[in-house]
Formats: C-alpha cells, structure tokens, sequence
C-alpha cells in the first residue's frame, strides 16, 4: 500500500534515480483503494449480465405467477429504507473514524450492521413467501432471473455483514490504526456500492415488474 | 516535488502521513446529509409513482423510473462513495466511465439482440414452453 513510498526509496538507490513529480504526473495516492475500485468495477459487470439476464427473461413466465402478483412494494419500501438508513450511518461511522473516536466508529458500524441484518431477515423472509407459494427458481425463467439477480444482491450483504464484524472486532482490539483505516474506508466502498446496485434492483425488477 | 519530498523525510511514520495525503479520503457530514436528503427523495417518487399508479402509459413510467434511478446513482456516487475527476489522479473516474460504457453496451446490446430473436424466431403454432411472447399480455394460472 506504500507502493509510491518504496518505489521512491529504490529510485533513490539507484545509479540514475527517476524523478518523480507526484504534482503533475498521474500516480496512485492510496494503492488499495483504487484496487477495491477496481474490484467494485469488475463486480458491477457481474450485476450488469445479471440485470441484463433479467431484462430477457424477466417476463417468461412460463404461465406461472407474475411479478405483479408476487412483489409485495410495502416491503420491498421497507427494505430500501433499511439499506439507505445503514448508508448513512455508515457515514457516521467514517465520520467518527475521521476524528479517530474508536467508540463512535464501532457504534455506528454496530448501527449499520444491524440496519444490514434487517435488511437480509426482510429479504429471506420474501425469499420464504415465494418459495411457499410454489414460485420457487425452478417455476419459470423470470423466477430464476429474479432468485439470481436478488440473491446475488443478498449474498453480497451477507459477506459484507462478515467483513463488518470481522473488522470490529479488529478495530476493539487494535484501534483505528491505518490498516484498519484502510480497511474500513474500503468497506465504506463496498457498502455504498451495495446500495448503488439496490437502486438498480428495486427500480428495474420491483417497481418496473408490477407496473 | 514537495509531496514525494514530504514522504521521504518522514521515514518510519510514513503510514498516518500517506493516508492524510490522500485527500480522497476526507469526508464531511454535510455531503452525508444532502446525499441522504436527496436520495431519500429520488426514493420516494417512483415508488410514490407506481405504488399510487400515478403514471397510467407503461412507456412514460418506465423511462420516468429509469431517469430518477440514473439520477439516484450519480448522486450516491457523488456524495457517497466520494467520486470526483481528481481521486487517484482521475484513475477511478476512468474506469468508472469504461465500466458505465461496459454496462450500457451489455445492457442495450443483450436487450437488443434478444427482443429480435424472440420477435423473429415466434413459432407459427402456439407452444406452451417457448411461444410466449416477450411482450404483451400473458395468461397464467395459479401455480
């Protein structure tokens, strides 16, 4: 992650050392986290097969139910507000690790991880709804689009919940050391990105399918 | 210069240094709030739209749902996830707009290609499995 750092420290070993002008040229001021964005980019094409998977499929029904009577927008409201409130309040908390408050930060990682929770319990408990109602994945292609695109989503929460708890746990025994700093700021990412793709999922499948 | 000359001269406690540098990094609770305020927002209206069936035209609605979602995005990009043309030396913004032109190829090119397949390839006679039209009305029975 220091990578400028021990590229200048070998460039200044060197016979003919290179100058570098960080001022002009174009060059990585925090490695890691253009590599998580990079990762974020290359998991944005994932959902983008994903969507477009559903944008086919999304009314083969295959004479089964429709999303019109499947979808169920009092709930899937619910879960949005869930997602966008732990969005913000993961902004708490990297506001708190901004002043280098070690309570403030876990609080509100505490916060969004239980915001993070509700929103899974909702989504699984849906997922039961369906399934008991016989509009299972195997019922029709939309079903199967659907169960990919949703779950795919979910289970993107779901380790984003592991990674959350993981790195409190880190942050209480460690503190807010510029590893777990790192750390956080990337999860911040990978949050925010999460509720990026929300938007799409609600917006493409949910309110588009009942229309 | 002075930047990289910054860094040289601080030796062991580089870390808490190069983090600070990286102004990418320094957010303020005022563009929490505005990007909560407005997403909340953007939030509201189209499921306000379709949940009080404001729209009646499918076409009007989905291009309106469509707009408001585009707009909910860059405002969580800007205001969330902290997106400017100047982090990483614009790297990140660069790859972004290859992945949004990534997104759009392979969202409008699947729709395209697909919708005129099934459009041409609909068999003359009515097949339960396949013969369902990718548009239109559908008929169904309880599962």
């Amino acid at each position: 992650m220091s990578d400028t750092h021990t590229l200048a420290a070998g460039g200044a070993a060197a016979l003919a050392p290179r100058a570098y002008h960080p001022a002009h040229e174009p060059h990585p001021e925090n490695g890691t986290s253009l590599g998580f964005w990079l990762y974020l980019m290359s998991d944005c094409l994932i959902f983008a097969a994903l969507f477009a998977t559903y944008g086919v499929l999304g009314r083969s029904y295959a004479a089964g139910p429709t999303g019109k009577e499947l979808f169920d927008l009092g709930l899937v409201a619910l879960n949005t507000a869930f997602l966008l409130l732990s969005s913000i309040t993961f902004g708490f908390a990297m506001l708190q690790k901004q002043q280098k408050n070690v309570r403030g930060t876990l609080t509100w990682l505490a916060v969004t991880g239980l915001l993070g929770l509700a929103f899974l319990a909702v989504e699984l408990y849906e997922f039961a709804h369906l399934i008991h109602q016989g509009a299972t994945p195997q019922r029709s292609a939309f079903l199967s689009a659907f169960f990919t695109l949703v779950g795919t989503h979910g289970l993107h929460v779901t380790f984003g919940l592991i990674w959350l708890v993981t790195l409190m746990l880190q942050i209480r025994k460690h503190g807010l050391i510029p590893e777990n700093v790192r750390r956080v700021n990337c999860l911040s990412m990978f949050w925010h990105f999460l509720d990026v793709v929300w938007i799409g999922v609600f917006t493409f499948v949910y309110l588009m399918g009942v229309l | 210069m002075s930047a990289h000359e910054l860094h040289a001269g601080h030796g062991g406690d580089h870390h808490d240094d190069h983090h600070g540098h990286g102004d990418d990094l320094h957010v303020t609770r005022s563009d929490y709030i505005k990007g909560f305020v407005l997403a909340v927002i953007l939030t509201a209206i189209p499921f306000w739209l379709v949940m009080a069936g404001v729209i009646q035209n499918r076409t009007t609605a989905v291009l309106v749902l469509g707009v408001l979602a585009a707009v909910q995005i860059v405002v969580h990009m800007v205001y969330f996830l902290h997106m400017n043309g100047k982090i990483q030396g614009g790297w990140t913004m660069l790859s972004t707009l290859f992945t949004i032109v990534f997104v759009a190829v392979t969202l409008a090119g699947t729709l395209w290609v697909m919708f005129h397949m099934n459009a041409n390839m609909m068999p003359s006679h009515a097949n339960p499995m396949t013969g369902q039209p990718q548009v239109g009305e559908h008929h169904h029975t309880a599962p």
